[in-house]
């Protein structure tokens, strides 16, 4: 019954959703200001509609009801309860109602915290929000119903994929899901603000928390896949350049550059045109990415869903929002004039490069990724775009970006002096050599990307810090702790770029690698580690059987970890797992994989040393850390005094 | 990432790639195996190379490589004989002729488009006239605020 109404619940949204879609937009076009306020509660209603039928059928993978379709194609009984919880979003169509679900909680946020918004952006940007709740929740009741029922419920269910049951890829969707559908706020307001034809740097400063929101999650959201990956594949690698990890990292990449050009906008009205673009470029390439997932188009390691009908669904809703965002844009942005002037040598020039290079960055990931489509649908060849490719076409801009952050983030706006922010950064610039030249002896003879990884990560590093520095003035500490959190927003996520950059670059140089059969009992050296493996016994899980080995890892004839390697089978859905042991340090990991049973006794070892694996995620920690302190700014927090203002005035009069 | 979750999925067992009886006694060529290795794409698995999967084909590509090796073969010449073996689409990283060109000069291409177009628009920017005047509204709002 209660999944009867859930689906009931969905279908009023869908109405909720068309009515919030076309009475704000028609009477903000007439000036009707009774039409326009129906624009929050409807916000508000379609979100408690999508939000009961998101819990009803939670309810029903809690309560393992297996006469709902989908709950018995990915559940089971004996699952433990966190994953019953995970698996309502770890299959295709309950992720789609967490996505409509994201998007309507950011209507309705947007309508409870939009109080201060000016009534016709208000409707026209809840009414944009709406249409895309209505293409979606469409997309949903026509093409991937939760809600169906089976005639005979099953006695269990067929379990959810084991690999799927992990605390690092339970919450990996939902982060994801936030940032993607963030960016359909940027969007609306882009569109809002094209349909009233102004862009302003009130404007600006409504966008902003929205895109740095999305762009936080975003963040997180890539980090916990990619920190998943590690360690959970069994060898380490942390990012793959695949497809579906790629229609991730193109939003992100652009949601950076929107960041940052948004700053342009509000701080100099300049750039007001491509701002535009760029909110309207990273939803799409949401929408991309939400395409590439769900249609399997691209057949990838990810493709869950391989219905066609569900591709073309999307991509007719992809093309609609996208080709009509982008008509309104060509016909309208000739109306956002520029009003700030600058100079060749300024900050606002240094965000400039900045969104040029994190632009075609994203345009160079996104041509790999669909190169291989494109050469099979019009070529008839069927080939492979990789790592390799990537590593060696998007590198290059990281570089880039990471040799012009200092420089461009020390410039004053408006009129920059090159000379002395470039004296202002010679410790920084000091540092780095010192630290390339120290990669450089420490790892003679190997690659050259540990000096250049470290010599870069050190220079955005210091950089950041001497920014923070130089914001003091000569009143030193006391001041420091009293900037604007804004300040120190910029330098701990550009300090966190700087982390990343270097533990990636120092883990792909230095890492090393043992691959060996070993018995029980037996001791071997891993660079500067010793391993025993001590035993390897059968032990029983919750809803699978597992073998684990017993090592011991010395340094010097001192103990510094017990690693309990697993290999898990899971017998419902018949498949094995790996689950490597992890030794985390600050300056290295020690991972060890246990592999089958050999012929003639013992078991394959696999080993690895990863120095600095960890400061991958660290960094990515970081960068969101100071996309939160940013966003707990005083300027965003009370943007509301732009709006309020003339009403005060109004009144003391 | 949601999937690399599948990547096993298709997979018989999820074990090692490279088994410890494959491995060559001679490092420099086991190096040079590896990074061969690495740049070939397993057939029947998706975006995984030869080196990080566990398939059957994955294996017997990676013995023909040691194999070769063995035999004193260059790198180019194993990559050639393997892609002859199993096709283009083994390549990870595309070859840069013919239609390729475009995958691999859309981004220099672009990226000198977006330098040009963005030093014109600073240029435009920084030659235009400082922008005193307040728009009409504002003028009025600025009245408003000062109790004109």
């Amino acid at each position: 019954m209660i999944i009867e109404l859930g689906h009931f619940a969905l279908i009023l949204a869908l109405g909720v959703a068309l009515l919030q879609t076309v009475v704000p937009f028609v009477g903000a076009r007439n000036g009707w200001r009774n039409w326009m306020e129906v624009a929050a509660p409807a916000a508000t209603a379609q979100f408690l509609l999508i939000g009961f039928a998101f819990a009803a059928l939670t309810r029903a993978f809690l309560t393992s009801d297996f006469s709902v379709e989908l709950v018995y194609a990915n559940s089971h009984s004996a699952k433990p309860w966190l994953y019953k919880l995970t698996g309502v979003w770890g299959n295709h169509e309950g992720s789609m109602l967490l996505w409509v679900l994201i998007l309507s909680g950011f209507g309705a946020a947007a309508a409870a915290f939009g109080g201060n918004l000016p009534l016709p952006l208000k409707a026209r940007v809840l009414s944009v929000q709406a249409s895309i709740g209505v293409a979606f929740l469409a997309f949903i009741l026509f093409t991937s119903n939760p809600f169906l029922r089976l005639a005979m419920a099953p006695m269990d269910g067929r379990d959810l994929n084991p690999l799927l049951q992990d605390p690092g890829l339970a919450f990996h969707p939902p982060f994801l899901y936030l940032g993607y559908v963030g960016l359909s706020m940027a969007f609306s307001f882009a569109v809002a603000a094209l349909l009233e034809g102004k862009v302003d740097a009130a404007w600006a400063r409504w966008v902003r928390p929205w895109t740095l929101a999305a762009w936080i999650f975003l963040t997180v959201g890539i980090a916990l896949g990619s920190w998943w990956a590690y360690y959970e594949l069994g060898w380490g690698g942390f990012w793959f350049w695949d497809p579906v990890e790629n229609a991730s990292f193109m939003p992100w990449l652009l949601a950076a550059a929107l960041l940052h050009s948004a700053i342009v906008v509000e701080k100099r009205e300049a750039l007001k045109s491509w701002t535009v673009l760029l909110a309207i470029l990273a939803f799409g390439f949401s929408l991309l990415g939400t395409f590439i997932v769900r249609s399997g188009v691209i057949t990838s390691v990810h493709a869950f869903a391989t219905d066609p009908t569900r591709g073309v669904f999307i991509l007719g809703i992809l093309a609609l929002f996208v080709g009509g965002a982008l008509t309104l844009f060509a016909a309208r942005a000739t109306a956002l004039e520029a009003k700030g002037v600058f100079g060749l040598v300024s900050r606002e020039a240094g965000l400039v490069l900045n969104n040029i290079l994190l632009a075609v960055a994203a345009f160079v990931v996104f041509v790999g990724t669909v190169w291989p489509l494109v050469a099979e649908m019009l070529l008839g060849r069927t080939l492979s775009v990789g790592a390799p490719f990537f590593e060696a076409a998007f590198t290059p801009f990281m570089v880039a970006i990471a040799i012009v952050l200092p420089v461009g983030s020390l410039l004053a706006w408006k009129r920059g002096d090159l000379r002395r922010s470039l004296q202002a950064l010679l410790p920084a610039l000091i540092l780095a050599f010192l630290m390339a030249g120290l990669a450089w002896t420490m790892g003679t003879g190997r690659t050259i990307l540990a000096p250049v990884g470290a010599a870069l990560g050190t220079w955005i590093i210091a950089g950041a810090a001497l920014d923070l520095w130089q914001r003091t003035g000569r009143s030193g500490l006391a001041r420091l702790l009293r900037l604007p959190r804004a300040d120190w927003g910029k330098a701990v996520a550009h300090g966190g770029l700087g982390v990343t950059m270097l533990g990636i670059s120092l883990m792909l140089a230095w890492q090393q690698e043992d691959i060996r059969t070993a018995q029980v009992g037996e001791t071997f050296a891993v660079g500067a580690f010793t391993l025993t493996l001590n035993a390897v016994d059968e032990v029983p899980g919750p809803n699978y059987r597992s073998l684990m080995a017993d090592v011991t890892v010395q340094r010097g004839g001192r103990e510094v970890a017990r690693l309990h390697p697993e290999k898990r089978f899971y017998p419902v859905a018949a498949m094995p797992t790996t689950e490597a042991a992890i030794d985390n340090g600050i300056f290295r990991d020690i991972y060890a994989v246990i592999g089958d049973p050999q012929q003639g006794g013992g078991y394959a070892v696999r080993t690895y040393v990863k120095p600095f694996a960890n400061w991958i995620w660290g960094g990515a920690i970081l960068m969101a850390l100071g996309g939160l302190l940013s966003l707990s700014d005083r300027r965003l927090r009370v943007a509301a005094g732009a709006a309020k203002a003339p009403r005060a005035a109004v009144a003391a009069e | 990432m949601k999937g690399l979750l599948l990547a096993l999925l298709m997979l018989p067992t999820a074990v090692l790639a490279v088994e410890p009886g494959e491995v060559l006694d001679d490092p420099a060529l086991e190096a040079r195996a590896r990074e061969i290795s690495a740049g070939l794409r397993c057939p029947v698995c998706r975006n995984e190379s030869i080196d990080e999967s566990h398939a059957e084909v994955a294996r017997d590509i990676r013995l023909l490589v040691r194999e070769r090796l063995l035999a004193g073969d260059n790198d180019q010449e194993i990559v050639d004989a393997v892609t002859a073996r199993y096709g283009e689409y083994v390549l990870l990283r595309p070859t840069a002729e013919g239609a390729n060109l475009v995958l691999w000069l859309a981004a220099p291409t672009l990226l000198l488009a977006g330098l040009g177009l963005g030093w014109s628009v600073v240029r435009k920017r920084s030659a235009a006239p400082e922008a005193g005047d307040l728009t009409a509204e504002e003028r009025a709002r600025l009245d408003d605020l000062l109790g004109r």
